[in-house]
C-alpha cells in the first residue's frame, strides 16, 4: 500500500485535487444559500472561498498551486461574458424601448460609485496608490486593473477591492432594493451591475432572468464609463 | 454543443484581438459580447445553437469567481492599516451606486412613460 504522503505529494502536482476541491466548496456554498431559502447574505462565493482558504491554510498550499487546478474555472469567466450576450440579445426589444432610463441610471450609477468611493476613502485619510486603486473598483476585473495601473493604483489591492465590492454588492443588493421599494427588474438589475460588475451580475442571474440580463448590460456600459470618467474624479483629490 | 463552444471561444478571440490591437478600454470579452449580440440579431438561428451553453454557463455564473476571490484572501494584507476607511469606502460606495443607480433608472422610466411589461 502506498503511504498517504507520497499520494499527497501526486495529487498536489496535478490540477485534479484543486479544480474537484473549488467546484466541491462551490456545491457546498450553494446547498448552504439554498437551505437557507436563497437568503442572499448567506453567499455561496464567500462560503466558497472561505472553505478554500481554510483548506490551503491548514494544508500549507500556496496559491500558485491551488490555481493550477482553478484555472480551468478561472478562464471560464471570458467565455461567460461572451455568453452574457445571449440574456441581452433576448431582452433587445425591452433595452431599445428604455434607452433613455438605461442612459441616465449608467451615468448616475457610475459617477457615485466613483466620487464616493474616491471621496469617502480621502475623508478618512486613505491617499495615493490606495485612493487610486478604489477609483474603478465597481468595474470588472480587467477593467479595473487596466484603470488602476493608468492612474497610479495597484494592480494586486485593485483586484482585492474588485472583489470585495462584487460580494459586498450581491449580499446587499436585495434586501437594499426591497427596502427602497424598487419593483422594476430592468432598474434593479441594471444598478447592481453598474454596482457590483460579474459577481453582481451572478446574483441578479439568480433572482431574475430580466435582471440578469440588464445586470450584464449595466457591467460591460460602466466599464467602457468609468475607464474615462475615474482620472477626471481622481484628480479632484490628488 | 461544439459549435456553440466554437462560436463563443471564436467571439472571445476576436474581441482580445480587436481591444488589444486597438488598445481599447473596453476588454475584449465585454467587446465579444458586443460582436455576439450583433451576431445573434441578424443570424437568429445562431440563438438555438447557442442558448443550451449560455443557459449552462451563466446558471453557475457565481462559481467562476472562486478562484480569484480565493486570491483575494492571500492578499488582505495589501489593504494595510487603512483596511477598516476602505472597507467602509466599499461598503458605503456600492450601496450609493445601487441606490441611485435603481432610483435613477426608475424615475427616468416613470417620466418618459417607459414601463415594464
Amino acid at each position: 500500500m502506498t503511504d498517504f504522503a507520497e499520494i499527497w505529494v501526486y495529487l498536489s502536482r496535478e490540477p485534479l485535487l484543486w479544480l474537484t476541491a473549488t467546484l466541491g466548496a462551490y456545491a457546498i456554498g450553494d446547498a448552504c444559500f439554498r437551505a437557507a431559502g436563497s437568503a442572499p447574505i448567506v453567499n455561496p462565493v464567500l462560503i466558497a472561498v472561505a472553505l478554500l482558504a481554510a483548506l490551503l491554510w491548514l494544508t500549507g498550499t500556496s496559491y500558485q498551486s491551488y490555481f493550477e487546478g482553478a484555472q480551468f474555472v478561472h478562464f471560464l469567466l471570458g467565455p461567460a461574458t461572451v455568453c452574457l450576450a445571449f440574456p441581452l440579445y433576448e431582452n433587445l426589444p425591452r433595452v431599445r424601448r428604455a434607452l433613455l432610463p438605461i442612459a441616465a441610471a449608467l451615468i448616475a450609477g457610475s459617477v457615485t460609485a466613483v466620487g464616493t468611493a474616491v471621496g469617502i476613502g480621502y475623508a478618512f485619510g486613505v491617499q495615493g496608490e490606495a485612493l487610486a486603486s478604489l477609483a474603478a473598483k465597481s468595474t470588472t476585473a480587467p477593467v479595473a486593473i487596466g484603470i488602476a495601473e493608468k492612474i497610479g493604483g495597484s494592480p494586486t489591492l485593485t483586484a482585492v477591492l474588485v472583489i470585495m465590492t462584487g460580494i459586498m454588492g450581491a449580499v446587499m443588493a436585495t434586501p437594499l432594493l426591497n427596502l427602497l421599494g424598487i419593483k422594476d427588474w430592468r432598474a434593479r438589475g441594471f444598478a447592481v451591475g453598474v454596482a457590483a460588475h460579474g459577481i453582481g451580475t451572478a446574483r441578479a442571474m439568480q433572482v431574475h432572468p430580466t435582471a440578469g440580463a440588464f445586470a450584464g448590460l449595466g457591467m460591460g456600459m460602466n466599464a467602457v464609463l468609468t475607464a474615462i470618467l475615474a482620472p477626471y474624479v481622481l484628480s479632484f483629490f490628488l | 454543443m461544439i459549435q456553440a463552444l466554437f462560436a463563443i471561444l471564436a467571439a472571445q478571440l476576436a474581441g482580445e484581438t480587436l481591444s488589444r490591437s486597438l488598445s481599447l478600454p473596453v476588454p475584449g470579452p465585454v467587446l465579444a459580447m458586443i460582436i455576439m449580440v450583433v451576431a445573434l440579431r441578424f443570424i437568429p438561428r445562431f440563438a438555438d445553437l447557442i442558448r443550451p451553453v449560455a443557459r449552462g454557463v451563466l446558471g453557475h455564473l457565481s462559481l467562476l469567481f472562486v478562484p480569484a476571490g480565493v486570491g483575494v484572501v492571500g492578499h488582505l494584507s495589501a489593504l494595510g492599516g487603512k483596511g477598516p476607511a476602505i472597507f467602509l469606502a466599499l461598503a458605503v460606495s456600492t450601496a450609493a451606486a445601487i441606490t441611485v443607480g435603481a432610483l435613477v433608472f426608475a424615475a427616468v422610466a416613470r417620466a418618459t412613460g417607459n414601463l415594464d411589461d
